[in-house]
């Protein structure tokens, strides 16, 4: 060992890289991890908060006329929150400032107009059943096509078109061959299993402290200073941990603890919101449903020429994070494939529904299915294996998307690809299927593969920035706080290992802070998959500075530059006498000696690390730009079994090659990607939103709603992780594994497609109309329709 | 609001607490007893993380009256120990559940960790990944996709019930090489 010299800064036995468990693995089984509603047993006097939920989509009301008397009088009603509480403003829109705290205009059924505080739930509850609101009920516009009929829309069209103007047009029509599709993308539920909570008080010094289960502190922070009317620097908001989030809690989490202060400053005393399962259902945003319509045209081989791409979004009533996740759902249509002439122009919609925000994959998932569907009817029309087109028409080195940005490692794409072909067994199972499904006329199989490729970064650039404050204490324990929030998805342990290699020490002697807005200011929500790339840079680049800062005092001590010491196992040495050498133990210092003769050499041991993603920008208006730092790859081989009596469906096999980079936490990278994958075979074959009519939101729970559960799980589920996949410009060589994961789930909904399409006779090529989801009642019309389209057939050539 | 008296037997010690006589046991457990470990995340049975034991057998604390847990042993996450006697150290599903990193969020853990116990229990027997699947079907988990949970439970009853490497043909195993 101490023959090899060890690179800079990294510890001979490193942390970063080994397959740790979650961080809070223990707190997790033994049930003492708190989440924010738990700490509600430290408040004794909390009131509890309940809204008046109108139940029109669309009203108007005067929040003055708001008749409170009879709620008043019920015992246990402390008081009713009116707009004419709010010191502030009465406002908690995220980007545009659109979204009423207390509205005049009701505008999604299910709108809190007013909140009751009661000494208990029940009274709450009974508070706010008596409150008198009077509505004057308006025409509500509840689907896409009636928005767009009304021409109802929250953006102005957004644009990418890859060539000039006319080009997609011109390339359609000497395009060999073209074909059309309409498809209608359903939204889906965030269901994090800890729902939407908030408790607020005084703090010691007299001003507002918020727990908040939000993956956005500082705009928690700051909805609360605006509604009542603070400056930022009076409000503390904390994240302790999330029991799940995956976009949910990126500004929906704002008016929760909006209410929650507000109550806190007319009473004094806390408040603690916390909406129960309806609540959350029927007030906060979705994923956005979609409507794609397009035109695609290709060559007798499948190799696609043009690709004219029309999306709309339903946004719900107000703007939220509306447009960033269009324009994600933009740059992600071309998904891993060339295309020459494309032109992709989306819209979103405004629909008096709850405001629909940001879910893993941000619009990207949405882009993606648009893009695929699109591929597999080009695969149909030409009669070749739908994997053989999709292959025809990958990146390659060199190319750029139609927005301008070099596909860097686009080599990844095939490899990949041949590496899960080969693992996968795909050739041989494809003829598996094949035989299977010639022998069984009632039940079908499918077996399709779909490639992955997710830009990395925030789309709006300047979020692309973190803070970290590490602190060492003379005892050589760290704390180390960063931007970033944990729910769920192992961010704080990948944190601890990169602050444990960082300072040289062990898991053991480094503390992960809550995340609060009183440690590291202006941070950006943990989203859109960067929370590691991001707060690890920024963790890094403070544990160095504390490093070098006490490498300068070692030197001394060990008559040693500076340059030539390493940090590892809780000691300082000459790289030359790494642990194992002989001199090792003589030739060393320990860290906690080390810390304490810093401070009493007065060299300050604490650091703040700022990180902010290099070289990258994008340009709306001409549709041109970098706005990823890198793109993740990745791909998927799944395997279905469908009865043709009942739409139901198995899935038999999945497995998946995804590329994390160097992946800095093994175990939690793994289940980032089995979890992401499940989460997206629910949205696409199970998850379905209903809304009636009239505006309400009829699927309210998980009795209505179908979440994946372990029958779901697929029992052969077999993933791997890209080798030899180093990112240079990212801490660590790794990648983000966040959202990437979500899309290789369009896996499921081909090879159903390919099932469904197994039930019409050879010589049919009437394209596969499945909904989306791809629901059991789905898949069971799309059988209708191949069989209607085969009876069709078989009458035209009677 | 009326409150009665109730008098519940709580990981093996009694305990007594008033509470509105219409109130769960979930919500005697989180807001009378401190004892947050079970969590509320449907608040009306669809999602089995407020899953608490009643004299060994696994039930939803958000669908059952306080009142009526008087007449069992109500055991919950905090007192989840494999030997009641032995109070200190892991329950072997606790440390299989952090060694295959089955718990992300953590919040569905504690009523998942009850079922399996009940499981592991009643079965008494390495358990198969099928009889997983069945026991912990009323379990939602929104994180994980469920393998390294089935992973953990058939884990942990292969150290309990002692037929360690006796089946390796278990690939996630392999994979994660825990």
């Amino acid at each position: 060992m101490s023959s090899s010299e060890p690179p800079p800064n990294v510890p001979v036995t490193p942390h970063v890289g080994k397959a740790l468990p979650h961080e809070s693995a223990v707190g997790h089984v033994t049930g003492a991890a708190h989440y924010t509603d738990d700490l509600l047993p430290r408040y004794a006097d909390a009131l509890h908060a309940w809204p008046v939920q109108s139940p029109h989509a669309h009203a108007r009301l005067s929040q003055a006329a708001i008749d409170d008397a009879a709620a008043l009088a019920i015992e246990g009603v402390v008081t009713v929150l009116t707009v004419a509480d709010v010191p502030g403003a009465n406002e908690v829109g995220p980007v545009a400032h659109d979204e009423a705290l207390f509205p005049e205009e009701v505008m999604h059924c299910g709108q809190a107009v007013a909140w009751v505080l009661g000494e208990t739930l029940e009274a709450a509850k009974l508070g706010a059943a008596a409150v008198v609101v009077d509505y004057e009920p308006l025409p509500a516009i509840t689907t896409m096509r009636q928005a767009i009929a009304a021409e109802s829309f929250l953006t102005e069209a957004l644009v990418i078109e890859s060539g000039d103007s006319g080009d997609v047009e011109a390339a359609l029509a000497a395009a060999p061959h073209t074909l059309e599709g309409e498809l209608e993308i359903g939204g889906q539920e965030h269901f994090y299993l800890e729902t939407q909570a908030a408790i607020a008080c005084w703090d010691e010094a007299g001003e507002v402290f918020v727990h908040s289960s939000t993956q956005h502190p500082s705009e928690t922070q700051e909805v609360v200073a605006r509604v009542l009317g603070l400056h930022r620097n009076r409000v503390t908001c904390q994240s302790l941990r999330m029991g799940g989030a995956f976009g949910g809690k990126e500004v929906q989490a704002n008016p929760v603890a909006a209410v929650a202060a507000l109550g806190a400053h007319k009473t004094g005393r806390p408040v603690r919101v916390r909406y129960d399962r309806q609540l959350d259902m029927t007030m906060t945003g979705k994923r956005h449903p979609f409507l794609a319509r397009y035109r695609a045209g290709y060559d007798g081989d499948g190799r696609i020429v043009a690709f004219d791409l029309q999306l709309y979004s339903d946004g719900g009533y107000s703007l939220d994070l509306s447009k960033a996740i269009m324009f994600r759902a933009l740059f992600h249509c071309d998904n891993c494939y060339r295309i020459p002439n494309l032109r992709v122009v989306g819209r979103v919609l405004r629909t008096h529904k709850t405001s629909q925000t940001a879910f893993r994959g941000f619009g990207g998932p949405q882009g993606m299915v648009a893009g695929e569907d699109m591929l597999a009817r080009v695969a149909q029309a030409v009669g070749k294996p739908a994997h053989e087109v999709r292959a025809l028409n990958f990146y390659a080195e060199g190319d750029r998307t139609p927005y301008g940005q070099l596909v860097r490692d686009a080599e990844r794409i095939p490899r990949i690809w041949s590496g899960l072909m080969g693992s996968a067994d795909f050739e041989a199972r494809r003829a598996a299927v094949a035989e299977f499904n010639a022998s069984h006329p009632h039940e079908k199989r499918g077996l399709a593969i779909t490639p992955v490729k997710f830009g990395i970064s925030f789309t709006t650039s300047f979020l692309n920035q973190a803070g970290a404050l590490v602190l060492v204490y003379q005892d050589g324990s760290v704390q180390v706080n960063h931007g970033g929030t944990e729910m769920g998805q192992g961010l704080h342990t990948k944190m601890l290992q990169i602050a444990a290699d960082g300072l040289g020490v062990t898991l053991d002697q480094v503390r992960l802070m809550p995340t609060r807005t009183d440690k590291v200011p202006n941070t950006s929500a943990t989203a859109a998959s960067s929370g590691s790339d991001l707060n690890g840079a920024a963790v890094e680049r403070a544990c160095a500075q504390i490093r070098e800062r006490m490498a300068e005092v070692a030197g001394r001590r060990l008559q040693v530059p500076p340059m030539d010491l390493r940090f590892a196992g809780g000691r300082v040495f000459p790289f030359w006498c790494a642990p194992g050498h002989p001199d090792h133990g003589a030739s060393s210092l320990g860290f906690v000696e080390l810390a304490q003769q810093a401070y009493l050499e007065r060299v300050s041991l604490f650091a703040a690390g700022y990180y902010r993603t290099p070289a990258i920008h994008y340009d709306e208006a001409a549709g041109r730009g970098k706005p990823f730092h890198y793109f993740a790859y990745g791909a998927a081989v799944s395997e279905v079994e469908v009865d043709g009596f009942t739409g139901q469906f198995v899935l038999r096999r999945v497995d998946i090659l995804h590329d994390v980079g160097s992946s800095i936490s093994p175990l939690i990278d793994r289940g980032q990607i089995e979890g992401g994958f499940i989460q997206g075979m629910g949205w696409l074959t199970s998850e379905e939103l209903i809304w009636a009519e009239d505006g309400r939101l009829a699927t309210r729970g998980a009795s209505t709603y179908k979440l994946p559960t372990l029958g779901e799980c697929p029992e052969a589920f077999h993933v791997e992780l890209l080798p030899m996949a180093a990112e240079p410009a990212v801490v660590k060589g790794s990648k983000a594994v966040g959202e990437p994961p979500f899309m290789l789930a369009i896996s499921v909904r081909e090879a159903l497609r390919e099932a469904v399409a197994a039930f019409a006779a050879e010589s049919n090529a009437a394209p596969v109309e499945l909904g989306c989801p791809s629901t059991p009642e789905a898949v069971y019309w799309a059988i209708e329709g191949v069989r209607e389209g085969r009876a069709k057939q078989v009458s035209a050539a009677e | 609001m009326a409150e009665s008296l109730l008098s519940l037997r709580i990981n093996g010690e009694a305990v007594s607490t008033a509470a509105p006589s219409h109130w769960t046991l979930l919500e005697v457990l989180r807001y009378r007893l401190d004892l947050i470990g079970s969590k509320q995340g449907c608040d009306k049975g669809d999602c089995g993380a407020c899953t608490v034991q009643i004299n060994g057998e696994p039930v939803l604390a958000c669908l059952t009256l306080a009142a009526t847990a008087q007449r069992g042993e109500v055991r919950t996450v905090e007192g989840l120990s494999w030997a009641p006697e032995a109070s200190q150290g892991c329950h072997p599903l606790q440390d299989a559940f952090d060694r295959w990193d089955a718990a992300q969020c953590g919040f569905c853990t504690p009523g998942i960790l009850m079922a399996a116990e009940a499981l592991l229990r009643k079965r008494a027997a390495v358990v198969t990944r099928d009889e997983v699947r069945e026991a912990l079907a009323g379990n939602l988990c929104r994180c994980t996709g469920y393998t390294k949970i089935i992973d953990a439970v058939v884990d942990a009853s292969e150290v309990v019930f002692g037929q360690r490497g006796d089946e390796s043909t278990d690939d996630s195993a392999q994979q994660t090489g825990s």
